[in-house]
């Protein structure tokens, strides 16, 4: 009785203690060199500053936005801050799972005083969002491919080219951008793209256009295949986010370049839970404010080679952690690589998204 | 049976009618009973029937219209989808008086996102609604500034859509899951370029039974040879059987993919030896072939353990009596031993087969696009789109196919034919 006594009261008190002395916060993101780039640049930091605070993180950000929505109909929110893609938190404002910000009140200012809605601009794209990276999905082709006769791939249609460039392509298992380069490859201007896609006819077009290369596709749902496909020589080009050719490129020294034409420019950031305690709220603004700042936002191309969502932050990139090379040339939005880009329509997509993956999911299956 | 002899009424000792103390005493013992498994049959009802119950039930939930916009789903009862023109103005006024109310509980873009999965464009149209609502004269006329917000609001179809999802519940998710729609003339199929679910559990089904057969073909003889080799070398190689539980699902679908593929161990061999040559190397995965392939070698184990453990029993005198009857041993095996085999082969068919008609992961790493399942579908649609509503009646679509498969089962095996050991 007695040992029991002592050991529940040494649980209380352990529980008490560990509550009093810090402020556990849970963090999701999407795992890998991404979330150690968000570690090392932001929460490190802030924890070293601020000894109370203890961030824990959970890489399910890719299921998060169903997990966000399972949470508040469970009503226990068990998360403080969740990274998803741009597409995903205008989902979750809509579905009311994620919170409103003000930048203005929110974020911090630029150093030189431009507020925060203005240094982020146009990339504040709902009212939940708080960006941090711009990133792109581009294709990386091999460039020791025997078949192509020393030819290299320079333009996006390259892609749908299959008797100068032979050989397998991995493509994303979803519609968005494949069709949009799809259509671009048909000839269509690029300011006409989503005009063009709003009709049935045009949506067929594009699946007719992919159809020319179904039979050498092979389709990827995760970020890291086509690396390791590219690595292993099952495709010769790809699709995928830049900052993982990056890697195969100049980390696994792969013979590997990038084409950067028709690179799709995407953004990845932060949403608060809606429904979020006043304490919890409080403890996950504070940190949001700070990793979300000029330093902050520039201090993560250091580790990953995604390009800062804060115009202030641009100047400010510098050299790799641990590689020393020079980061600039290897961000999506440098100028060299920014010749040709494809602005993602996220508000269309909204609305198309499930309509058009009917149509490819079907076109795929056949 | 009667309770009376000679018209007497049979009695306990205290007086009490024998039928009745006796009912009592059997309802008390079942009561009894009932506490000792309420434990378990709480946890079961809780964690497993409510969740699913729930789920099922979203499948034909749909009272988001009426919640958000309850005074325009009673106005619009009035309306006829058919007669081709646009509500009249007070339509227009009731949807002005919700959407406010909508705005200020920041309603509005849900329900926008639940009315897209039907038509594409109202996701956009009620969050560009509720911007302009704040704007809006309260005095009207609506209809004029509703279209002035978006012209959407003057497009029929858009209130087609509204109306047909105004009631409580919907057969909409459902008939989504068998490729069709309601149109304004009744229930039509989709057109063929969306038609997806269908395909998908018939491909599904089919795989399974493929993959199942495939199971049975490969785990008979090593169950047989199992069960009939002496305790140590079955006991070394049952470990063998085992060992795949031991490894993770991931690390072994991964392992396919390192020998299935082009460039991957198998083709480099075959083109080592010549047998293939370096144009024409095998395409063994991201398609069916890959899924048969990796599942078979997943869920062999279900098929193998079933069968050993019938096979067990078996006792080899009867197969000694054949012969020394005269049976060849071909005699011997399939009019003796094979038909006592028979339930082993009922359960690993139904563990093997089951398991794999719900399969997700390895049909979406080795699979494909020809080598997915209806599964790969449901989880789509519950972790990507949010449409929980078609998820769970594509889930119930595919319980109730399992149930009838077991049904048709029973039928023709016979489930007391089914044998764990």
């Amino acid at each position: 009785m007695k040992l029991r006594t002592v050991i529940l009261a040494g649980t209380a008190l352990a529980f008490t203690g560990s509550a009093a002395l810090a402020t556990d916060l849970t963090l999701v993101s999407w795992g890998g060199a991404y979330q150690a780039s968000q570690k090392n640049a932001y929460t490190d930091p802030y924890m070293a500053e601020n000894a109370g605070v203890n961030v824990i993180w959970d890489e399910s950000s890719a299921e998060a936005v169903a997990k966000l929505r399972a949470m508040n109909e469970a009503g226990n929110i068990t998360w403080d801050l969740v990274d998803v893609v741009a597409s995903d938190a205008i989902r979750l404002c809509d579905e009311g799972l994620a919170m409103e910000i003000n930048p203005d009140t929110d974020l911090a200012a630029a150093p030189d005083g431009t507020s925060a809605a203005d240094d982020f601009g146009d990339l504040l794209v709902s009212e939940c969002f708080i960006p941090q990276i711009v990133y792109s999905t581009t294709f990386g082709y091999r460039s020791d491919v025997a078949e192509w006769g020393g030819k290299e791939p320079t333009e996006i249609c390259d892609v749908f080219d299959l008797e100068t460039f032979p050989g397998k392509r991995s493509l994303e298992k979803r519609p968005i951008n494949n069709v949009e380069w799809a259509l671009l490859c048909d000839g269509v201007p690029k300011e006409d793209v989503y005009s063009v896609l709003e009709t049935e006819e045009g949506q067929a077009r594009a699946l007719a256009k992919l159809d020319t290369i179904k039979d050498n596709v092979v389709w990827w749902s995760a970020g890291a295949e086509t690396p390791q496909l590219l690595a292993d020589k099952e495709v010769v080009i790809g699709s995928t986010y830049n900052g993982r050719l990056f890697a195969l490129i100049e980390e696994q020294k792969q013979p590997v370049k990038m084409l950067w034409d028709a690179q799709v420019f995407d953004l990845d950031g932060w949403i608060i839970p809606a429904g979020l305690p006043e304490d919890r709220l409080a403890a996950t603004k504070k940190l949001v404010k700070y990793a979300t700042d000029t330093q902050r936002l520039a201090d993560q191309a250091k580790f990953i080679s995604y390009g800062p969502a804060r115009k202030s932050s641009a100047p400010l990139v510098g050299k790799h952690a641990t590689l020393g090379i020079d980061m600039a040339p290897h961000m999506p939005t440098d100028p060299n690589n920014a010749k040709n880009t494809f602005l993602y329509n996220y508000e269309w997509w909204a609305d198309y998204r499930d309509d058009i993956d009917a149509k490819f999911q079907a076109w795929l299956a056949q | 049976m009667s309770d009376t002899t000679d018209g007497q009424v049979l009695t306990t000792q205290d007086g009490k009618p024998l039928k009745a103390a006796l009912a009592k005493a059997l309802r008390r013992e079942k009561l009894r009973a009932l506490l000792l498994i309420a434990p378990l049959l709480i946890f079961v009802l809780i964690t497993f029937v409510a969740p699913i119950a729930d789920m099922l039930f979203r499948s034909v939930e749909n009272g988001i219209v009426a919640e958000t916009l309850p005074k325009t789903a009673f106005a619009l009862r009035e309306w006829d989808p058919g007669s081709g023109n646009v509500p009249d103005e007070e339509v227009f006024a009731a949807l002005y008086g919700d959407m406010v109310v909508a705005v200020g509980e920041k309603k509005h873009t849900r329900l926008g996102s639940r009315l897209n999965y039907e038509q594409s464009g109202i996701s956009s149209l009620f969050r560009k609604t509720g911007r302009r609502i704040k704007r809006m004269d309260e005095a009207g006329p609506f209809t004029e500034q509703f279209l002035d917000a978006d012209k959407k609001w003057g497009d029929v179809s858009t209130w087609q859509v509204l109306k047909q999802f105004s009631p409580k519940y919907t057969d909409g998710y459902f008939l989504n899951a068998f490729d069709a729609k309601r149109g304004i003339d009744g229930i039509e199929m989709k057109p063929a370029d969306e038609r997806i679910y269908m395909l998908l559990f018939g491909r599904t089904l089919f795989l399974s039974i493929v993959i199942t057969l495939a199971c049975l073909v490969l785990g008979y003889p090593i169950a047989f040879l199992l069960a009939a080799l002496p305790l140590r070398t079955s006991n070394l190689l049952m470990i063998l059987v085992l060992l795949p539980f031991w490894t993770s699902l991931l690390v072994r679908t991964s392992a396919w993919k390192v020998l299935l593929q082009q460039q991957g161990v198998i083709n480099d061999f075959l083109v080592w030896t010549g047998l293939v040559s370096e144009a024409g190397r095998l395409v063994m995965i991201n398609n069916q072939t890959g899924t048969i392939i990796a599942m078979t070698h997943i869920l062999l184990p279900f098929m193998i353990l079933p069968l050993y453990s019938v096979m067990k029993t078996i006792s080899p005198t009867y197969v000694r009596a054949a012969k020394s009857l005269g049976a060849n041993d071909w005699t011997a095996f399939w009019r003796v031993y094979f038909p006592q085999s028979v339930p082993g082969i009922g359960a690993g068919a139904v563990l093997a087969f089951i398991l794999s008609i719900g399969y997700y992961i390895t049909p979406e790493l080795v699979g494909g696009t020809s080598g997915i399942f209806i599964s790969n579908r449901i989880a789509y649609h519950i972790s990507s789109s949010l449409n929980w509503g078609l998820a769970a009646s594509l889930g119930t679509l595919l319980l109730v196919a399992v149930l009838v498969l077991f049904v048709v089962y029973d039928r023709i095996v016979g489930i007391d034919n089914v044998k764990l050991g």
